[in-house]
């Protein structure tokens, strides 16, 4: 038992061990500043804080239609809620293929679009938002509508009877008692957008400056300057452990529930 | 005064079928005594407007608020409140808030809400409590919190869902006097759901007993118990609270 264990952990901390044993800390200032990270950095968080913003404008209505979907048939909710969950565990690069088929210029919606507005998105930085967002709603409509459906039915009935439409009640009582499960979500949300390689890549492409986010710009670094790929990997790291600390309360209960 | 209350409340929901008429006097106070399951609180949700009625009607002050069909008034724009066993005050909001959220919702700007809800609280000597949360005050204090709450709204029908049970013991006498007191001074009609004899005795015009969804027998608790209709009427006005444990 004690062998396979001490081995999973070493499986578990060893990558990260080694990381940070590696990464060139007496050049990690000039790295970050330097000109393949600081873009990357700035753009990174830039379009991770837009693609949780969507996600929090698009994925609250989502996660309420759902926590609110007991009457539906059951079909109807079995399939939305595996519409909702596939970006969970589908392959990133099948997610940015997926996106390109509905948004490039012949796509299912990106040819009309073009056609009526010129508008092209792939390899953009509105591409890489879209990317970020399609990975993160998941995570963001489950942990709200975990939040909802958490709301003790006592408090809408209360609003409800002191003169509370069903709009006043959700806005007002609801959303506010599921406060936290809302910032678990854009947590979970941001992190996932920060961390975005696959469908980023794959959609988006690796444009310094406008669209080559983190991830894209470590991956591309790592032949010719390893450096800058490994500052990069701190960097993500630290976020990486903010995520998890900010969270901690939640994924601590999550795992005894 | 108003609160004139003209009901047949039919409610089915699976086995269980409610069928109970309730009238009220206005100004007056009608308890609903009933063993657990009984129907009591199926009723108060019926009149409140969280369960619409299945068959039967409810007429308040000459308004339709439910016919079983298109006449339903949901209960945001219903004159009755409702006080919870569990009050209910919303966590995420100050005690002097929780009061003014209902003089919100009627278009109360947001500074007048405030101090109207603070003058309410102040006369029923809760003003001390107006910045605090509702985790920071006492089950009975959060009560009281919770009645003045429906109160400033001024409905012409108040309901209460066993408002005392989830007091202590020792502090239930107390806090059914102030209960009594806010009901005195109250213009509408109140309907009290217990299973406690003493708060009907206390509060209460009369008392109607529920049972298995059927009104058993309606009156003057000192009628009721000079000629009891049914032994589940004679038992439960005993005194012994049969479901006091439970507490539902």
């Amino acid at each position: 038992m004690i062998a396979p264990a001490v081995l999973g952990g070493v499986l578990l901390a060893g990558p990260l061990v080694a990381l940070l044993v590696r990464a060139p800390w007496e050049r990690m200032g000039e790295l970050l500043a330097g000109p393949v990270v600081l873009p990357a950095l700035g753009l990174s968080f830039g379009t991770a804080f837009a693609s949780t913003v969507v996600c929090v404008v698009l994925g609250v209505p989502l996660a309420a239609v759902l926590a609110g979907s007991d009457g539906w048939p059951r079909a109807v909710t079995r399939v939305a809620r595996a519409v909702v969950a596939t970006p969970l565990v589908l392959p990133p690069v099948v997610g940015g293929i997926a996106l390109l088929l509905l948004l490039s210029r012949t796509g299912l919606l990106g040819r009309p679009l073009f056609a009526a507005f010129g508008l092209t998105i792939p390899f953009t930085t509105a591409a890489v938002v879209i990317a970020q967002a399609f990975v993160g709603l998941p995570f963001l409509v489950l942990s709200v509508e975990g939040a909802l459906r958490g709301v003790d039915a006592r408090f809408t009935v209360a609003a409800a009877t002191l003169g509370a439409s069903p709009w006043a009640t959700f806005v007002r009582v609801t959303l506010p008692l599921a406060a936290p499960g809302l910032a678990a979500g854009a947590v979970l949300s941001f992190a996932r957008a920060l961390g975005e390689f696959g469908a980023t890549i794959t959609f988006a492409g690796s444009l310094p400056g406008v669209t080559e986010t983190l991830p894209v710009a470590a991956y591309v670094a790592l032949t010719n300057d390893p450096g800058s790929a490994i500052a990069i990997a701190v960097v993500l790291v630290v976020v990486a452990l903010a995520v998890l600390l900010a969270l901690r309360e939640r994924w601590l209960t999550g795992l005894r529930a | 005064m108003t609160g004139a209350l003209e009901a047949r409340l039919g409610v089915r929901r699976g086995e269980f079928e409610l069928d109970a008429e309730l009238r009220l006097v206005p100004g007056t106070v009608l308890a609903v005594v009933g063993r657990n399951g009984a129907g009591k609180s199926t009723a108060l949700a019926a009149l409140a407007g969280v369960t619409p009625l299945s068959s039967g009607r409810i007429v308040l002050d000459g308004a339709l608020l439910d016919d079983a069909g298109a006449g339903f008034v949901p209960p945001e724009r219903r004159p009755v409140g409702l006080v919870l066993q569990q009050p209910a005050l919303f966590p995420h909001l100050t005690v002097q808030d929780n009061v003014a959220f209902g003089l919100r919702t009627g278009g109360a700007p947001k500074a007048e809400a405030r101090d109207r809800a603070r003058a309410a609280l102040d006369e029923h000597g809760l003003g001390d409590f107006a910045d605090r949360r509702p985790a920071q005050v006492s089950g009975g204090q959060a009560a009281r919190i919770a009645l003045v709450r429906a109160l400033v709204r001024r409905p012409a029908l108040l309901l209460l869902d066993e408002p005392l049970a989830a007091i202590d013991a020792e502090l239930r006498p107390a806090l059914r006097a102030s209960v009594r007191a806010v009901l005195d001074s109250f213009p509408g009609s109140a309907i009290v759901v217990t299973h406690d004899i003493a708060d009907a005795e206390a509060l209460a015009d009369e008392v109607v007993v529920l049972d298995a969804g059927r009104v058993l027998q309606r009156g003057p608790l000192g009628v009721l118990r000079a000629e009891p209709s049914d032994p589940v009427v004679s038992r439960l006005l005993a005194g012994a609270a049969p479901n006091a444990a439970s507490g539902a």
